[in-house]
């Protein structure tokens, strides 16, 4: 289980979060949702250990971060950053395979290139693999970087260790196709045992795909739980200050929010 | 059989890569014997290749050809061997450290001696040349000088790359436009301070300076090379250990840190080694800049930007343009002497400016 257990963050004396406290099962997929400011890529930076926070603590299967080395760390959560920018000319089969960085010495190169192949083809990426990185389009450049941090947590036929997934706002300049293919694909991770967390903007996404959601407002957890629980009329209009009804999905039967 | 088939596809992937890669490093090889032929070969005595083979079999005690005559066997072993060892040293050096730098800075315009990096060494290399002299305890004997030159030039070295790194770098990204404009400033600041130290100084001391400022592989003896050698090959050696941090470090330092490389020691292993590769190579030659930039791109355009590949290949291409650079420095306005300096900005400065119109064209900025 990833753990974030009251969690104050404050960056030059302005509170970002306060009392946080956040925990993503294996297999589960929990969606981080509030307003702009709200402190969600923060919540996802100090879940992925990027920033220390200020107060509280965050652990993995009972382990405090900072008592994990990096590569161990890096073989069991992986983090989707919501920029990149590269200036070297890498093909993108080999920015996926950087994914298996942490895994020289245990896993072949040839398992390597395997799962990195494998990895772009699971997001719809294969055709990409010889393609440029930096001629990519933006969506394209996403989907490189989702098969990389796939690649990093693959999981092992051998094992039975959990693995997380961060994602901060992955659907950012994904078309309407790709930003569904990305949330399925992030679902069917979680039917792997993998724990998958993401800051997302739009909560109607968010409510088709993730199980779990967090509802973060001011830098506090204003409501955390199913979906059900969370996406209410009343939560919403509180939170982002818009009066709203919930309508329920033809065929998902998943909560959506319509603007009043 | 379904699970086997991508197997043997990644497998026939690796062998082409591992014989792309061994084709790359044996023509870069061949590239460097053959130009160390031709820097030993041509000169006032000319040497021809199995003169030189003679010369060499004959001093390990192998086979007495006696293909050659007493006068070139001096010329090569005590002026021209010393002085295309230090010109391969060198060069490996300093397009390593070029390679390592742009891999920290993440961006491939960051050269030695534009960020200021080699400019800091040399300023300390020159307070020590005028105020060594006149301080009771350095001022001795030759020797402490000798050793104190590459250490207070690493040392210059290494303040400039901490210094233009802390500047250049926020939240793990590093900006260009800061980089380059931090580089111009050391590099005026030092410059200033040189000007300063050629002021105070007095004639021996001026001749010396000089050096500094246009760069020689010239004059250099087997005692000063032995004794900056391993300064030199310790970075260049140990720098392509680092070939996988520095491509997981081209993402961004938090995504190599999430990729679970202990970022802060290799930070810290990559600006120490790349200062004692430029310091070192500052002490003994001088600014001899665009080396670090101009033979890593090339580098990169044919080979590509993996470090595992790129980091020996500069070591080989890095001293094969040295040599050829250190020919051309000698023998192109004979009987006088071309400062290497002035021959490598030549070729490197037009470099560059293709180098920003291209990237402005490909809108990279």
């Amino acid at each position: 289980m990833l753990r974030g257990n009251g969690l104050h963050f404050a960056r030059q004396g302005h509170t970002i979060l306060r009392d946080v406290s956040v925990m993503l099962q294996p297999g589960g997929f929990t969606a981080v949702i509030g307003p702009n400011g709200a402190g969600k890529s923060t919540l996802l930076h100090l879940l992925s250990g990027a920033l220390m926070p200020g107060e509280g603590v965050v652990t993995l299967d009972g382990r405090s971060l900072g008592r994990w080395s990096p590569a161990d760390l890096a073989r069991r959560r992986a983090v989707l950053p919501q920029s990149l920018e590269l200036s070297f000319p890498f093909r993108a089969l080999e920015v996926v395979l950087m994914g298996r960085s942490a895994h020289s010495g245990s896993s072949s190169r040839v398992r390597d290139l395997d799962i990195a192949a494998a990895a772009l083809e699971e997001v719809d990426a294969g055709r990409l693999a010889e393609r440029v990185y930096t001629t990519l389009s933006g969506g394209e450049r996403q989907r490189v970087q989702l098969a990389r941090v796939m690649a990093q947590i693959w999981p092992e036929p051998s094992d039975d260790l959990t693995r997380y997934l961060l994602l901060d706002e992955p659907t950012n300049n994904l078309d309407l196709t790709h930003q569904h293919r990305l949330l399925d694909f992030a679902r069917r991770m979680s039917d792997r045992r993998i724990g998958v967390l993401a800051v997302l903007h739009d909560p109607n996404l968010a409510a088709l795909y993730a199980d779990r959601m967090v509802l973060l407002v001011d830098g506090q957890v204003q409501a955390e739980g199913p979906v059900d629980m969370v996406l209410t009329e009343d939560q919403i209009e509180k939170a982002f200050d818009i009066r709203v009804t919930i309508q329920r999905h033809p065929n998902r039967g998943r909560p959506q929010l319509v603007p009043l | 059989m379904s699970e086997c088939a991508p197997m043997t596809d990644a497998a026939d992937v690796l062998r082409s890569q591992a014989a792309r890669t061994r084709t790359a490093l044996l023509l870069l090889f061949c590239g460097l014997g053959s130009a160390f032929l031709l820097s030993v070969g041509i000169g006032a005595v000319a040497i021809s290749p199995l003169q030189v083979m003679s010369i060499f079999l004959e001093q390990v005690g192998l086979a007495r050809l006696s293909m050659h005559a007493p006068v070139q066997e001096t010329v090569l072993l005590t002026i021209r061997l010393p002085r295309a060892c230090l010109a391969i040293l060198v060069g490996a050096a300093l397009a390593i450290a070029g390679a390592a730098l742009q891999g920290l800075f993440r961006n491939p315009l960051a050269d030695p001696g534009l960020i200021g990096v080699s400019t800091g060494a040399a300023l300390a290399a020159a307070v020590v040349i005028v105020l060594g002299g006149s301080l009771p305890v350095l001022g001795l004997s030759p020797d402490p000088l000798a050793y104190l030159l590459p250490l207070s030039a690493f040392a210059g070295g290494l303040a400039t790359t901490w210094l233009v790194y802390r500047i250049a770098s926020r939240d793990g990204r590093t900006e260009v436009a800061t980089m380059l404009l931090a580089g111009i400033a050391l590099n005026a600041l030092a410059g200033a301070a040189i000007g300063l130290l050629i002021f105070v100084s007095d004639d021996q001391a001026l001749r010396d300076l000089n050096f500094w400022l246009l760069g020689s592989l010239g004059g250099v003896t087997w005692d000063r090379l032995l004794l900056a050698a391993p300064l030199m090959l310790l970075p260049t050696l140990a720098l392509p250990v680092l070939a996988r941090p520095l491509n997981g470090l081209l993402l961004g330092e938090v995504e190599a840190l999430h990729l679970g490389f202990n970022i802060e020691r290799v930070k810290r292993f990559v600006v120490l080694l790349a200062a004692l590769a430029v310091g070192a190579s500052v002490a003994l030659t001088g600014v001899i800049g665009f080396v670090g930039l101009v033979v890593p791109h090339l580098l990169r355009l044919t080979l590509g930007p993996d470090h595992r590949l790129l980091l020996p290949a500069c070591i080989l291409l890095g001293g094969t343009l040295l040599l050829l650079a250190d020919l051309l420095a000698r023998t192109l306005v004979l009987p006088a002497e071309l400062p290497i300096g002035i021959l490598t900005s030549c070729v490197g400065g037009p470099f560059f400016l293709w180098l920003l119109m291209r990237r402005r064209g490909l809108g990279l900025w």
